[in-house]
């Protein structure tokens, strides 16, 4: 044996910050969101959207989160989460190929018919839906995935928004494993 | 099956399960339990004095047997004053199951008298919780609570009954094995371990020339000391327990490095600072053990076997991570093992690996500086050790008396010491200690405590009276909240904030008062005798208060979040001023 000097260090890996997309698979039973939620507080991280829902059984639901955290925890709460009795199947579809939509519903400010046309304009080529209409407001419904509603937030932001609201994500796993297209 | 009330579903399926005592105390929402209890009269009944107490001495019965731990406490206060016991027994993976009345249905969310959401509040510290909110599923949950607190990983889970449930008339069946498992789809508690990875961790261990076994408390729940041994010896690997791992190696097995870690031995850390191969076993990497996780280790590829996924490269990431019940997968890495003829690849450097051990073992003993004037408080473990022929269980409170009683007795038995490994849940000792007696009315169950710990729990006194359970409590007396000062002492410049306790009440009168028998010494030379008297006495509980020397330091310590290298021995010097660092 030799001696050496200094104070060797083990490598400590470092994730990356990113938002994360998980779907969980549970009984539909009480208490099952205030579980999960209270694992996911308790990392100290914040649930940036969430979907809860019925799937083809009837006794499991499907819950979507999105939250933002470094990958190493998040890898970790994800072992958790699967450790939870009431979780049947915890999936990380982060980085998988997956179908994903969201839905908003956005009341515009359209006082005059020359912007009203201009929002129905952007409406048809996002393929959106009209669904209210009054003399100065028009309400648009719009599915897609968060691209999408991006990007037709910032064509529309200049009309004005009187108000807003998006569901939470939800997602699929892609078995086609082909490349997601707009709509 | 015949008409009966909720309540008798209750003790029905409680003797399914085998439950031959309760640890609990009644109150308004859990009457009808209490009721049925008296009525069909087959579970024997230890009524504690609080419910923290009736908590942890379902927690030490459990630690002590092995089987599930049966706590009972009415709603509100009763279920709250529970939580310390639950999050103790998550933290440290003790099957117990508690079971707690709560206010009728029809109350419930209406802010009732003695109302708590007592399963929202015990989430995130139980493995699992239900409320029973119909009658037609009590004999199920209660049966599926005991199946997840005693499989896989296990924890306490908490099943709350409300009153008009335990009330009602139902004929529901007492679910069979079978129906319990099929309930839980989402629950698999039985893994095996991945062949490819049993059979890197092999290859690994045959050509490690300086591995360390790391055993944690994993390995006692699993029962596998036989195979921890057969592996040591196979491989001659040394072998360092944790705290909670006590017992799953006999510490007086020349391979024994003793405890790791913040209180660990000289050697253990030592040996696994300098290790090229960790092994660890049932074990967290706990920030109690692995201090400054980048200095922990550092020359080491670790194997990790657990039944938990996600204690796997939670704090350390690690090589070889095999999931899976721990005695199996050792069965099977031996099996491995042989399979290429135990032969140690680097069987000179082993040899050298071993007598550095040795040298490390002969240069920084365990040790303290004897005294024939005041008492050491090491003193007190090593003449108990002797009196007891290191037979007795030892269950302790939190502080130093604890750490001291982690060095100075030696273990060689599982679930030999009982203590709150996790939560360093102060006023543990005495109410696990008499679950433990309990549990093994044919060991001798010593309860070391501090004279700060005592007080937190000691109305459990009257408790061990009641029943007779003759335990013994020795109070290492020091006057103060001692591992505090100690970190006052060490870190705070001497500044002792509110830690001294010289006003204290007569420990022996205290005694007396609840029917114990009280002791008290300060001599040395009488240590042994008063030792000796105690453990002669077995029909009621004792108490021994020995006047220990005040500020006697728990050494040697690596200070928290530091490395082994900053690690100050029994003398109070630092291991970095005279330590070489081996590699090779």
């Amino acid at each position: 044996m030799e001696a050496i000097n200094g104070r060797p260090k083990r490598e400590i890996k470092k994730g990356e910050t990113r938002r994360h997309i998980i779907s969980i698979l549970v009984n539909n039973e009480f208490g099952v969101l205030a579980r999960i939620a209270t694992l996911i507080a308790g990392k100290g991280y914040n649930i940036e959207s969430l979907s809860v829902g019925d799937t083809s059984e009837a006794n499991l639901s499907r819950i979507t989160i999105e939250v933002k955290g470094d990958d190493i925890v998040i890898d970790q709460m994800i072992k958790q989460l699967r450790r939870l009795i009431d979780t049947v199947k915890v999936r990380d579809l982060t980085d998988m190929p997956r179908v994903e939509r969201e839905l908003m519903l956005i009341k515009l400010h359209a006082p005059s018919s020359k912007e009203r046309d201009e929002i129905l304009r952007i409406v048809q080529i996002f393929r959106g839906k009209v669904v209210d209409i009054s003399q100065d407001s028009i309400t648009i419904e719009l599915t897609g995935d968060s691209d999408k509603i991006k990007a037709f937030l910032n064509l529309v932001r200049p009309f004005g928004i009187k108000e807003m609201a998006t569901t939470g994500k939800i997602t699929l796993k892609r078995d086609s494993m082909a490349e997601e297209t707009q709509d | 099956m015949a008409m009966r009330k909720g309540a008798d579903v209750v003790i029905e399926t409680l003797l399914k399960e085998g439950v031959d005592v309760i640890f609990g105390i009644p109150g308004g929402a859990n009457m009808e339990i209490y009721d049925a209890l008296y009525r069909i009269n087959k579970i024997k009944h230890i009524l504690a004095r609080h419910e923290q107490g009736a908590g942890h001495m379902a927690e030490g019965y459990a630690k002590a047997s092995g089987k599930v731990g049966v706590a009972l406490a009415t709603s509100g206060p009763g279920a709250t004053n529970l939580i310390t016991a639950i999050a103790d027994a998550y933290m440290d993976s003790v099957p117990v199951v508690f079971l707690t009345g709560q206010v009728p249905t029809f109350l419930i969310g209406n802010d009732a008298f003695q109302e708590v959401d007592i399963v929202g509040m015990t989430r995130p510290v139980t493995k699992h919780n239900f409320l029973v909110k119909r009658v037609e599923d009590l004999p199920l949950m209660i049966r599926q609570a005991f199946y997840i607190a005693r499989t896989g990983r296990p924890g306490p889970v908490l099943v709350d009954i409300p009153k008009d449930v335990t009330q009602t008339m139902t004929d529901v069946e007492i679910p069979s094995d079978e129906d319990v498992i099929n309930s839980l789809p989402g629950y698999k508690p039985h893994l095996e371990g991945n062949p490819q990875q049993i059979k890197r961790a092999a290859q690994l261990i045959l050509e490690a020339k300086r591995p360390v076994l790391y055993v944690g408390g994993g390995a006692v729940s699993a029962e596998a000391n036989a195979e921890i041994m057969e592996l040591a010896e196979l491989m001659k690997i040394p072998v360092t327990t944790t705290n909670m791992g006590k017992g799953a190696f006999d510490e007086r097995h020349p391979l024994s490095l003793r405890m790791l870690g913040m209180h660990g031995t000289y050697y253990a850390n030592m040996s696994v600072y300098h290790s090229d191969l960790l092994i660890a076993i049932g074990s967290r990497f706990d920030d109690r053990v692995a201090g400054k996780v980048d200095e922990f280790a550092p020359f080491a590829k670790i194997i990790h076997i657990d039944i938990d996924p996600a204690s796997i490269s939670k704090n350390i990431t690690v090589d070889v991570p095999i999931v899976g019940d721990i005695r199996s997968v050792l069965v099977r890495l031996i099996e491995e093992i042989k399979g290429k003829n135990s032969k140690i690849v680097h069987e000179e450097d082993r040899k050298a690996w071993l007598e550095q051990i040795d040298a490390w073992k002969k240069a920084h003993p365990l040790s303290y500086k004897p005294s024939d004037k005041v008492i050491k408080p090491q003193f007190v473990l090593d003449t108990l050790y002797e009196v007891t022929e290191g037979n007795a269980i030892i269950a302790t409170g939190v502080g130093q008396h604890q750490m001291w009683s982690a060095m100075f007795y030696r273990y060689s038995f599982p679930r030999q010491f009982i203590n709150s490994g996790g939560l360093g849940t102060m006023g543990f000792g005495l109410p696990a200690g008499i679950g433990a007696k309990v549990a093994r009315p044919d060991k001798d169950v010593f309860i070391i405590d501090g004279d700060g710990s005592f007080l937190m729990t000691m109305q459990e006194l009257v408790a061990a009276a009641q029943y007779n359970i003759p335990i013994k409590v020795i109070i290492l007396n020091n006057a103060y909240y001692g591992m505090v000062r100690q970190w006052q002492e060490l870190f705070y410049n001497k500044r002792y904030s509110e830690v001294d306790l010289s006003f204290q009440p007569d420990f022996v009168k205290l005694a007396e008062a609840c029917g114990a028998v009280g002791m008290r010494t300060d001599n040395p030379k009488e240590l042994k005798d008063v030792l000796l008297k105690a453990k002669n006495i077995n029909d009621k509980p004792v108490l021994v208060e020995v006047i220990v020397d005040r500020e006697e330091n728990c050494l040697p310590m690596v200070p928290a979040g530091k490395s082994y290298k900053d690690m100050l021995l029994s003398d109070g010097k630092n291991v970095e001023a005279e330590t070489m660092y081996l590699v090779g």
